[in-house]
Order: structure tokens, then sequence, then C-alpha cells
């Protein structure tokens, strides 16, 4: 037994990363003379102790499951995609194509051909670097970073010489039209007497990318394909010797990743923005590489860690609204987490493991 | 000390959600940041002005995405923030959604455009003074050679370099005017290195005036122009100190006198679109001790003289973005 309990690899090392994360993150406070309790109470107090702040956080965790889905699953091929925000703003293009140019009579058929739209979108934007990378031997750590370069100029090409309405100035598209626009949580949750989730972003996508992640856990443990990717990914020799073709599992599970990817449009652009703007992914596919290491590459745990992204995203919103800190150190201590919980993973897993085997040793 | 009242302000300012009437005035900068040196900072030094004159208070932001937008807007009018100041062009839709909420607010949008009843938004006129600006470089050019380097490639700034085309042919119609963006990102404001490669680029092609139209960027161009001895045009502030004789003058976007005006004005702003050209001094040309030699009278009368047939309706200089098209350069 050189293992911890699975309850500990996947509650505790994350928990002591992100307390420590809390920690340095409140001497950073200090040291510009701000009260980080009075701030941790302001992030809470507006990111989670009212409803429209609730709005906010599950409009951002929606858009961060997605992202960190689609890392999670190329991972899982042993695939590091990186291109989320390429993949993101194609999804973005497909969505805002199938809204304008398709008279849907209403909104779920609309978010049916959307969703369709972006995932197709989404996957073919992935299937560039899956297709070098499995035929060529290509790094697919590079392509697809490249693929993100090409997508931003792409899409302001597309918006600013194609799908701009004369006249605009802002290189977007024009407004969806009404039969396409999501239900939102304040019009799904208010009764007559009280307004829920007032003027925010959250949207019925948000079931969406809960139903995804039991999707993708159902793939991944409960299938075969899914079986062949992690097979894949934990050995490419075992796996070929077994009969799984390298080929086609890259592809395949690179061609998810970018649906996946490629969804996250369907809560920025149709549900939030109801129009394709620039820069519709908002960095949410990085932030997704930070959820699926969280996460441990488990949909549930990227469930929870989405939900903590977005009220970290929310909360230092409020932070920037309403008090003296500024905006770069809201970002210093997303920053910071991301550090703990993903890049020093090991800092806190091997003394735990010590501290778990020689638990273990007294116990015998 | 200060830092500590100003936070317990905001938390007081938290806890009067519903019908405290503070009215001061917000101010939320676009994604493009605070400190920008240009066209963000002039609304911040607008801000500052205002509150030195008149020792009120006012509450600003930079908002961080997209989705912000719509936020930033409602949490300022539900906690009484009166009026409300955005900076860029990319607010219009949000307004149209949350003005109408707040009838009681009024909201200033400066680049923006929104047609609701409490939103002044303010146009400037960025072809005029480009075109001015275009008219004086192309006076000091002795290469016949002029360039013009923008930041992002989207229609607002190509206003600006068609403006600055058509002045620089109205002088010598033989002219040749380099046109390059700098990206197609909003990291395209600040690549000051992008900036300098691009300036190096278009005086190898011979331009010896180059007019910078790119947020931070801009200041590599002025930087790369002052080393290689040729001379630059600054944009939306006075940027003339920065390199002294070798800016040879500045396009300036007057946002901080719309800015301090809608402060001033509180709540008896207009609504409407209130349009700074040239007649209004919204946009003109910097002159100061720091350019007093490049500037000969010649070239200030002539720039003078177009100024006055501008406001009074003689020469009218095409907007790119009114039909997306310029007589006078290609993109």
């Amino acid at each position: 037994m050189d293992k911890m309990p699975a309850w500990a690899d996947a509650i505790l090392v994350p928990l002591i990363s992100l307390i420590l994360a809390a920690l340095l993150s409140s001497l950073v406070i200090l040291g510009i003379g701000e009260n980080p309790i009075d701030a941790f109470q302001q992030m809470v107090q507006g990111a989670l102790m009212q409803s429209s702040g609730w709005g906010y956080t599950l409009y951002y965790a929606t858009n961060f499951m997605f992202t960190g889905l689609c890392v999670a699953v190329a991972f899982h091929a042993r695939l590091f995609n990186i291109g989320g925000e390429g993949q993101v703003a194609l999804g973005g293009l497909g969505v805002a194509l199938a809204c304008l140019y398709i008279p849907w009579p209403h909104w779920s058929l609309a978010l049916l051909g959307s969703g369709l739209a972006a995932a197709l979108f989404g996957a073919a934007w992935a299937f560039v670097p899956a297709y070098l990378t499995a035929k060529r031997g290509s790094h697919i750590v590079i392509t697809t970073i490249m693929f993100n370069f090409i997508a931003a100029s792409l899409l302001n090409y597309v918006l600013v010489n194609v799908l701009r309405p004369t006249g605009a100035m802002d290189p977007a598209t024009a407004k969806f039209p009404e039969a396409t626009h999501l239900p939102s949580f304040q019009e799904m949750f208010s009764t007559a007497e009280t307004v829920m989730f007032r003027g925010s972003p959250a949207n019925i996508s948000f079931f969406i990318a809960v139903a995804a992640c039991c999707a993708v856990w159902a793939l991944l443990w409960r299938t075969r394909l899914g079986y062949e990717i992690r097979a894949f990914g934990h050995s490419e020799s075992a796996a070929k010797y077994a009969g799984i073709n390298p080929v086609r599992i890259t592809i395949i599970a690179m061609l998810i990743s970018g649906a996946l990817a490629g969804m996250m449009a369907i809560n920025s652009t149709q549900g939030e923005a109801e129009r394709l703007v620039l820069n519709a992914s908002e960095g949410a596919g990085f932030i997704g590489i930070a959820v699926a290491l969280m996460g441990r590459n488990h949909p549930f745990g990227i469930f929870l860690a989405a939900l903590l992204f977005g009220f970290l995203y929310q909360g230092g919103a409020e932070l920037a609204f309403w008090s003296g800190i500024p905006r770069e150190l809201i970002v210093v201590i997303q920053a910071l987490v991301i550090l703990f919980t993903g890049a020093l993973d090991n800092m806190v897993r091997m003394p735990l493991e010590k501290l778990f085997l020689a638990m273990r040793k007294g116990d015998a | 000390m200060t830092l500590m009242t100003k936070f317990l302000g905001a938390a007081a300012a938290v806890a009067l959600t519903a019908g405290a009437a503070l009215a001061d005035p917000a101010l939320i900068y676009d994604l493009g940041g605070k400190f920008d040196k240009s066209f963000n900072e002039a609304a911040y030094n607008g801000a500052e002005r205002w509150a030195a004159e008149t020792g009120g208070s006012y509450r600003d932001i930079e908002i961080q995405s997209e989705a912000q937008r719509e936020q930033a807007l409602r949490r300022f009018a539900e906690n009484g923030f009166n009026p409300i100041i955005t900076t860029g062009f990319a607010w219009s839709s949000v307004f149209d959604e949350v003005a109408p909420d707040y009838p009681d607010t009024k909201f200033v949008t400066i680049d923006g455009y929104s047609g609701a009843e409490n939103v002044q938004s303010v146009a400037f006129s960025e072809h005029e003074g480009s075109y001015l600006v275009g008219m004086i470089a192309a006076m000091a050019s002795e290469s016949g050679t002029v360039g013009f380097v923008g930041g992002m490639d989207i229609p607002l700034i190509r206003k600006f370099a068609c403006g600055y085309a058509q002045g620089a042919k109205a002088v010598n119609p033989d002219i040749t005017v380099i046109s390059n963006m700098t990206g197609t990102t909003p990291a395209a404001w600040n690549d000051p290195v992008k900036g300098s490669e691009l300036a190096n680029a278009q005086i190898s092609q011979g331009a010896d005036v180059i007019y910078a139209a790119a947020g931070g960027t801009g200041l590599g161009v002025l930087q790369t122009a002052a080393d290689e001895d040729i001379l630059s045009i600054g944009v939306d502030s006075n940027q003339n100190h920065l390199f002294p004789g070798k800016v040879l003058t500045s396009m300036l976007k007057r946002v901080d006198v719309a800015v301090y005006d809608a402060m001033t004005q509180g709540d008896g702003i207009a609504p409407g679109v209130r349009v700074m050209d040239l007649g209004a001094d919204g946009v003109g040309y910097a002159m100061d001790d720091n350019n007093a030699e490049l500037v000969s009278a010649e070239m200030s009368a002539a720039a003078e003289d177009a100024k006055a047939k501008i406001i009074a309706g003689e020469i009218s200089v095409h907007d790119y973005t009114s039909d997306d098209s310029c007589p006078a350069l290609s993109f």
C-alpha cells in the first residue's frame, strides 16, 4: 500500500491547497493595507449571499464546467488540449450562424440547433491539431495553442468584415432574434412577489453543463469508447497491443474535447450576450485547465472546481466594485489558487502521503 | 488610513443597497485598463480634475470581462450613483437593456451609442482631428511618404486612418500613405514592441512622419520614431512631451472634457447625442513648447484655415464608419 485513501486524494489535497492559497492571499492583502477578513466577507456576500450573486457565480461556473470537461476528456487520452480558447471562439461562431440565419420558432429548438452547431464547430477546430498529432506526430500543445491565435484572427476577420451590421462600431454580430433568447434564471425562478437572480446572466445552459458532466462520466467509465480512451492514456503501447487504434482514439478524444469547449458558447454567446462578441471566451479556455487539474479530471470534481472558480470570479468582481483592492490583486489571488491547486499539487500531496503511510504503519 | 476609510465607505455603500441617494458619479473604464496613457487615462484625468475642483468624490472601476459590463452598470445604479459614465465603444447594446430599468439615473457613454431616454451618447469626430494632423504631417514630410499605425483593426481606428489620409492628400495629392494595424485582438492596444516593429517597417518604406492611434502600442511607435530621428504624431492625450522635439503634434480627443462636463452637470445631463467635433473643441491638435519649432507658422496657418472651413462646412471630411469605406485609403 503506497497510496492514501481516495477521499484524502480527492478532497483533502485540494482543500489544503486552497487554504494555503487563501493564507498567502491574505498576506498579500495585508501587505497593501487592507483587511483580508473584510475582503473575504465581501467576496462571500457578493457571490453567495444574494440570488443575483449566485446568478453570476453559476454563469461563470457553467463556462468553466464546459472548458474543464474539454481539458479532462483530452487528458484521459493523455492529450493536453490547451486550445479551449480557440474552440470556444469557433463554437461561438457556430452559435451565431445558427441563431442569425435559421428562423427558429422557439428557443428550445434554437438551443438544439445552436448546441449542435457549437459542438460541430468546436470539434472541427480541434480536428486539425488532432489529425496532425495522430498522423504526423506534431506536438498537441504547440498546435492547439497556435490554433487559438488562428481562431482569434479568423473571428476578428469574420466579425469585422462579414457579420458586423453596417455602421456599427463594435466588432460584434447583430443581436440574435427574440425567439432564440434562452430563458434566464430570472425568468425561470422569479415568482410574482419576489424577483430572483435579478439581472444576472445565469441561464438554462447551466443545466446543459451539468448534463454534460454526467454524460462525460458515463462516456469515460461506462462505455467501450471511454475505456479505450483511458487505456490509450495510460499506455499507448499496451492499448495498441490490445487492438486499439491510436489514430482513431486521438482524433475521437480531441473531437469530443473540442465539442465540449465549443458548447460553452451556448452559455456566453446565446445565453448572456445574445450576440457574438470578439472575446466571448473571456479566458475560460485557460481557466478550464486549472479547473480540470483541481477536479482531478473527474466530472464531479470539475463540477465542484467550476463552482469554486465561479465564486472567485464573481467574488473578485464584487471586491473590485466596492473595496480599495485593485483589479490586479484579484488576478493575483486567482493565480495563487491556480498555482497551489494545479502546479504545486505535489507539495501538499507528498507530505500528506507520507503522513498517511506513517499512520498506517502505526496501525499495523 | 485613506485606503481604510475608502474601504469602509465602500462597505457602507453596500449596506445601503436600496433607496440610498449617494448621488456620487461613477466612472467605468473599458477592458483596456485605467492607466493606458491615452484613452481611459484621459477619462481618469477628467474625473480627477472634477474631484480636485469641487472636492467631490467619485467611484471608478475597471471591468474584467464582457459579462461585467451589465453587472457594473446595474450595481452602480442600484446603489444610487448618478451619473454613471462609461468609456469605450462596446457599451452600446448594454445600455439599451439596462438604462430603461433605472429611469432616475443618468448615464453617459463615451464612444458608444444608445437611444435610451436617460443616456447621453458622446460622439467624437476623430476623422476631423485626424484630417488636420494629416495635413500637418504631409507638410512636414520631405520624403512624400507618411505612415499610420493603428491599434486593433476596428472601424473606429479606420476612421482615424481615413481622416488622416484625406488630410495628407489634401496638401499633397501625390503623397503615399502607408497604413498598418497592430493586431486583431484587444492585445493590440498594448503591444509597444509590435508598434516599434511596424514603425521600423514603415521607415524602411520611406515614411518620415508616423501617426500612431494605438493606445499603449503607440508609445513604441513614438519611441522608434525618436530613435530613428523621424517625426511622430501622438493621439488622444497630448503626447508632445514624451519625446520633445520629435513628436510633431498630437491628435487630441478630449475624453477628459466629456467626463468633466458630465460630472459637473450631474443630474442635469441632457440625454441624446453630444457631438464633440472641431467646433466644440472635442478634437484638435496639440501645440505647446515641445513642438513649437517643428510646426512652422505656415503649417499652423494652413491647419487653422482648414479647421475653420471644416467647422463652416466648406470642407467635409469623410467618416469611414458612415459607410465602411474610405476614398483616400484602402485597407
